[in-house]
Order: C-alpha cells, then structure tokens, then sequence
C-alpha cells in the first residue's frame, strides 16, 4: 500500500511546503554542516581551499594529559623551597620546543594537585579554555537542574489553590518568563554592579552596612554564581506551569480518600502528589537539562566569559570560535561534542527514570 | 457505639442552598440509604458526614460527639467512592494498606490486615497487581478493601456500584449486603437505584432539593408512602397517579370517582378531605388486576410488554389518561379492547392535589 504521504497529496505538500523548506535550510541542513565542517579546516572566510583534518580538530578540543613532577632539588639533595612551597621544574621547558616530549609541543597547565608524596602531577591540556568551559556548563547544569525544578514544584504547589487573588501570584511568577533573556540580563547587570546595585544596596541596608558591596559580576569566585542565580530567577515560572498542569491531572477525589485515611500534608505529597506527578517530572527534567547546556545570552551580555574564563561555557566558546575568531570547524566540533554529550545524558535520564515494571 | 445524627443540617454555596435543614438518626449498626433524583443532595450529605465539605449550620453527631469542626480522619469514618479513588501507582496490597502505612503501622500487622481483607472480598489473587489491570468490579473491591482494613465504626458509600453492569452490580450488591452482617457497622449508602435501596437498607432515606421527604423501613415506604413524591420514587413500574373528585367522606374513608373510576371508598389518612375537593388517587400497577365481573376502571389496551411471569398493560382510560398494570401472568391482549380492571381499595392511596403535583414523575 502506498504511502499517504506521497500519494495525490499535493495540496498538503504545498502547504507544509515553506515550513518543511526554512526547517530543512535552518535547522536539519545546519546540522549535517556542523558534522561534516567539524572533520575540515574550514574557516568563515579563507582564501585557502578547505581540506579534510580528520579528528585533528577534535584532538585540539579534548586532548588532555597528565605528568608527574619530581621537586627541584639542589647540589645536596634537598629540596628548594619557593615561597614556602617546594618548587618544581616549569612546565615550559616540557611543553616548548622539547625533542624528547614532542606529545605535549603547546599543551598547557589546567590543574595541579600532589597525592601526599613530594610528586606533583599535572594536568595538562591542549585547550585549556574549552575544559574551563566544559566543567562551568556542567556545573550550572548540575546546579540549575535540581534546584530550578524543586523552586518551580515548590511555586505549582503554593499556587495550586483555590485563593482570592491566586492569578496575581501566577502572573507574577510567570513575568521573567516573556521578557527576553536579554532584557532580563540587562536587567540583572544592573542589579549584581559592583558600586550602586540593587544587590549590593539591599545587602547593605539588612546588614547595616556590614556585608561590603560585592562585584559580582566582576569576581571570578561569584560571577558563575551570579549567573545561576539570575538563570534560575528567569526560567522557573515557565517550569511552574508545567508542574502545576501535572498538579492537576491528579484526580481530587484521591485526595478525599487520602484526608479521610487520615494522610498528613508530608504523606499526601509523598503517596499521591509526588507519584502523580512522575511523567512532569520526567519531562521537566529533561528540559531544563537542555537549557542549561545551551547557556549562552546571558554569558553574552553579562559577562562575556570573564572575569578569567570564570563564566566560560560550551556553548559561548563554539560561537566565540566560529564567529569570533572565524574558525567554523572548530566552533562546528564544539557543537558536535554538545550535541553529543546531551544526547548521552537524555538518553541517561530516560532510562534512569523508566517505567519500573 | 457509633450513632449517626444530623440535627437541622444545612449547606449553602454563596447563596445556593443545597441541603435545607436535614434531620436524620441513624442507630449504630443500620445500613441507611439516601436515595433521591440526581442532584437533590445525597452526595453532599455524605460529604459533609465524612468531612469533606464544611457543614453551613447544625449539628452532626457521630457516636455521640459534634464532629462539625473535625478533619475526616478524626471522624473514625472510612468512605468508598464512586469513582473508586484507588491510588493508580501503588499495587493492590498498597492500597488496601494504605491508611496502615499512614498510621505507621508495622509491616506484621498490615500483612495479617490485608490478608484479611482480601479473604472476607475474595480478591487474595489480586493483592500484586496494580489498578489498571484490574476490572471495574475489582477495582471496587480494592476500595472497599481500603476501607474496611482500619475497622472503622461508620462507612460511607457514595454510588459505590453505579460504574458497574448490570449483573456485577447484583453480585456486589449482595456482597455489601454480606459486609454489613459481618462487619456489624453503621453503614450509610447513597444510591439513585431504588432497587439498591429497598433490598440494601433497614432505613431509607428519600431525599428531594435537599429536603427530607420520608424516613423509615423499606416496606413502610412502599407500602405507605408520605407523599405523592416518595409514593411515585419507589416501585417499579412506578406508581399510577389518578386526579379524582371527592365524592363523600365518612369518617377516615373517603369516595372518590372520575371518567373512567367508578365510585370507590379508599381510607384518606393523609389529609383532611372535602366533598367536592379535586385528590390524586395512587395505585400500584402491581395490585390492579382485570376484572371478573364490571370491574371499577374502564379503558382500552395501548400497548403490553410480555415479560414472562410478568405482562405490563399500557391502558388508555376512557377519560383519555394512560395506566400502567402490572399483571402477574403471561396473556395477551389485543391492542384496543375495551379492558375492566379493579383492584383492592386498601392498597390505594389517596393524596391531596397539592400545587406541582404533576410534575411527580419517575425519573
Ligand atoms: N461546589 C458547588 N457549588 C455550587 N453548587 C454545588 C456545588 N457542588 C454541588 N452543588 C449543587 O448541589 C446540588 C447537590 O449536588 P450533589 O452532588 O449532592 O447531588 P447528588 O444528589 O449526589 O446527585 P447525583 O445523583 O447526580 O450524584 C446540585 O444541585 C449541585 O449543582
Ligand atoms: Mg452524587
């Protein structure tokens, strides 16, 4: 039997046709066009042919090693203490120019720690500011994930009653929600500043000027922070709504039968809220994962990535990278190794919270 | 001791009086049935009995107590609800423990509960499955089991059947019926089902826009009706109803006639009746009979229904109104012969014509 798709279905096609056209040139062609720029060296505008590298773009990205060094000692054999700390030889002289390491030619120091001994291992990689952007995505996605989706169940429970006056408490919680991120995030500069904020101000006047202003933005130690904390403000009312429709799929009368067994508030979440709400939590879950990892406009207004790569994340560096510094491929592997790495975790968060049978 | 008693109960929506001033005593260990047309109440009452609505003025005495301010669990009631309200995502043994697992109890305990449960509603089979791969009838028995595991003194039951077919009905029917014996506990039921009523209830309560329309024993209802309300409710073929013309009073006996009644003298105890007064004369299609002689109701046949042991006559009156008779044998009639039927005076009863009276309708 013929498909209905492609039998005297003319009218249909034509009427998806636009729509099927600006998806395939804007989001499916793109998408093939990352994979394949992202084995080229293929750059925004180049005089130069483009050639086929191979992983060579990706071993730039992800290549990370590590080396143990013994501490510098001097003519007698003991060790050289620097700065009251035992001084090691500089990393430069291993990865400059070194016949006997040509594996590490450009590597640089990420992290260092020593296991108890006097060795000290080093962790080197090729693209220090990539790993810098990796681990700040995965830590406001580990953030943002859990606490995001516990303030907005918090926020459907509160508002999932019958009271005078509930739809303000819902608009008002829904309002970040339709301005644009980057209005919010214009918004929210002004806020975290350093000299006149609202922040700073409002911490000083309950402290009676104890806590000192703060640059939020401008201190490697609490920019990240700032910017969770100003993610989570924003996109928690959209996450509300889908709780509270999940809220209100449960029956009422399941609630009678838990009031009338005598279920104390904790109980009635525990046995019939929380059970009821399993698929919302499933969806809402996944959804605001996938947000998270495409952090970007407001690492774009307010902070650019800085202070010191503090506020780095995969998804700034791709653009940064393709646009920026015009290197579509590398930008192009970027974005397939974050294509790569939420898939894994979807698929990850699917199983992990499958129908138990 | 759990006695039930609702003094001058009354429930309002803003200004929508639902229940309108309801007296009611239910003696510990009765099966009482609310019954009464969709929407006069019966759920409301009940609810407002388990605590789930807030009760607008009067007293509710449970077991000797005001529990007006109470919260349902305080109430030491357990309730089975039409829509069964079983927990979808715990399996049946998690449901029936339910309100052990609420109250901590130990896991020795709820085993030895369930267990039980499950033998007195013969669902032992069932106890690891979960809600939807059960049929509705299980489904109800999962509710009763939950219900009856914490031994509450008052159960309440909220159209507990109406979800079911026919023949699953019966047997549940019977099966509650079977419960309350064992269980010796005060048991309030709401129904629309008359026939649920009559063989579940040592008391029947009709219920009519949130009034009490009569009280008491099935068969005093049936065979007494208080009014042309309760009268046309109860009994199927429901009730005749005759306007007729007061022709004589003597004493408590009152003779009545119309076209196609002659003159008969049934007893008038439930008003004071004059000569010349217009009166509904109720009688039973079960208790008319074709006459062997002239007979005192004249009319031809409209229409039969054959049922067996059973032949149901549509009759068009001479004076042109319809009457059903429900006759105890297997005949055929043809349609439009002139038919005589008579019945027995004191199995008629006679109400005034009250304003609205012809709207008494079975639903
Ligand atoms: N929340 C409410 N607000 C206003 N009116 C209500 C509310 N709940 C119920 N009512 C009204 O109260 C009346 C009684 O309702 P109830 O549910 O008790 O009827 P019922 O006798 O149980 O009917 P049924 O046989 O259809 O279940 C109805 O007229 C209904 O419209
Ligand atoms: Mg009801």
């Amino acid at each position: 039997m013929a498909s209905k798709f492609t039998v005297s279905n003319g009218t249909g096609w034509l009427m998806a046709g636009p729509a099927v056209l600006l998806i395939a040139g804007f989001v499916i062609l793109p998408f093939f066009l990352a994979f394949a720029f992202s084995f080229t060296n293929q750059r925004l505008i180049s005089p130069n042919a483009t050639e086929f590298v191979g992983l060579a773009n990706y071993r730039q990205l992800l290549d990370v090693t590590t080396v143990t060094l013994e501490p510098v000692r001097d003519d007698a054999g003991a060790i050289v203490i620097k700065d009251g700390a035992p001084e090691y030889p500089s990393l430069r002289t291993l990865t400059r120019n070194n016949p006997d390491r040509p594996d590490l030619a450009g590597m640089r120091e990420w992290f260092s720690f020593s296991l108890g001994g006097e060795d000290r291992t080093y962790v080197l990689a090729r693209d220090v500011v990539f790993m810098t952007a990796v681990i700040n995505t995965f830590i406001f996605v580990l953030i943002v994930a859990p606490v995001q989706a516990g303030v907005a169940l918090g926020l459907a429970l509160l508002i999932n009653q019958r009271l005078r006056g509930i739809n303000v408490f819902r608009a008002i919680y829904f309002m970040p929600v339709v301005v644009s991120i980057v209005v919010v995030s214009l918004l929210w500069r002004l806020i975290y500043d350093g000299q006149s904020g609202l922040l700073n101000n409002l911490l000083g006047a309950i402290s009676f000027g104890m806590i000192p202003p703060v640059d939020w933005l401008g201190n490697p130690s609490t920019a990240l922070g700032a910017i969770i904390a100003m993610s989570i403000w924003q996109a928690v009312g959209f996450h509300m709504v889908i709780w509270l429709s999940g809220l209100q799929t449960i029956s009422p009368t399941l609630y009678e039968a838990a009031a009338i067994e005598g279920a104390s508030k904790w109980q009635v979440f525990r046995y019939i809220t929380w059970p009821g709400l399993r698929n919302t939590a499933v969806l809402i879950l996944i959804v605001i994962t996938m947000q998270a990892f495409g952090l970007f406009a407001q690492i774009d207004v307010m902070t650019n990535g800085g202070p010191l790569d503090s506020t780095q994340t995969i998804v700034f560096q791709a653009i940064e990278r393709g646009y920026g510094k015009q290197d579509i491929s590398g930008g192009s592997a970027i974005s397939v190794i974050l294509f790569v790495i939420v898939l894994s975790i979807s698929l990850i968060q699917r199983w992990l919270t499958r129908e138990k049978t | 001791m759990a006695r039930i008693s609702l003094k001058n109960l009354k429930k309002s929506y803003g200004s929508t009086h639902v229940i309108k001033g309801v007296d009611i005593e239910i003696d510990d260990g009765e099966f009482c049935v609310f019954v009464g047309p969709s929407g006069c109440g019966k759920s409301t009452l009940l609810r407002m009995i388990a605590g789930l609505e807030d009760i607008s003025s009067g007293e509710l005495q449970i077991g000797e107590k005001v529990v007006n301010e109470l919260p349902p669990a305080q109430r030491g009631v357990a309730m089975v609800f039409q829509s069964y309200a079983i927990f979808p995502h715990m399996t049946v043994r998690e449901n029936v423990a339910f309100g052990l697992t609420i109250s901590g109890a130990s896991k020795e305990e709820k085993d030895a509960k369930v267990a039980e449960a499950a033998r007195i509603l013969q669902m032992e089979h069932l106890l690891d499955r979960r809600p939807s791969q059960l049929s509705g009838g299980q489904r109800q028995r999962v509710a009763i089991g939950r219900a009856i595991v914490r031994k509450p003194q008052v159960f309440l039951f909220d159209e507990p059947l109406s979800n079911l077919d026919a023949a699953l009905r019966m047997d549940m029917r019977m099966e509650i019926g079977k419960l309350h014996q064992q269980l010796g506990a005060t048991m309030v039921y709401v129904t629309h089902d008359q026939v649920e009523a009559m063989t579940l209830a040592d008391k029947i309560v009709v219920l009519k826009d949130g009034q009490v329309m009569q009280i008491g024993a099935p068969m005093d209802l049936y065979h007494d009706p208080a009014n042309l309300f309760v009268a046309g409710f109860l009994g199927a073929p429901s009730m005749n109803f005759l306007k007729v013309k007061v022709q004589g009073v003597n004493g408590g006996k009152v003779l009545v006639s119309n076209g196609a009644l002659d003159p008969v003298e049934v007893s008038g105890k439930r008003a004071l009746f004059k000569v010349g007064d217009e009166a509904i004369l109720g009688l039973r299609p079960q208790y008319l009979a074709v006459a062997q002689g002239a007979g005192r109701l004249h009319g031809a046949v409209a229409l039969t229904e054959r049922l067996g042991a059973e032949t149901v006559v549509e009759i068009a009156l001479k004076d042109g109104n319809p009457l059903i008779a429900a006759l105890s044998q297997d005949a055929v009639f043809d349609i439009g012969a002139q038919m005589n039927l008579d019945f027995d005076p004191d199995k008629a009863h006679l109400f005034p014509n009250e304003p609205g009276a012809g709207s008494v309708n079975k639903h």
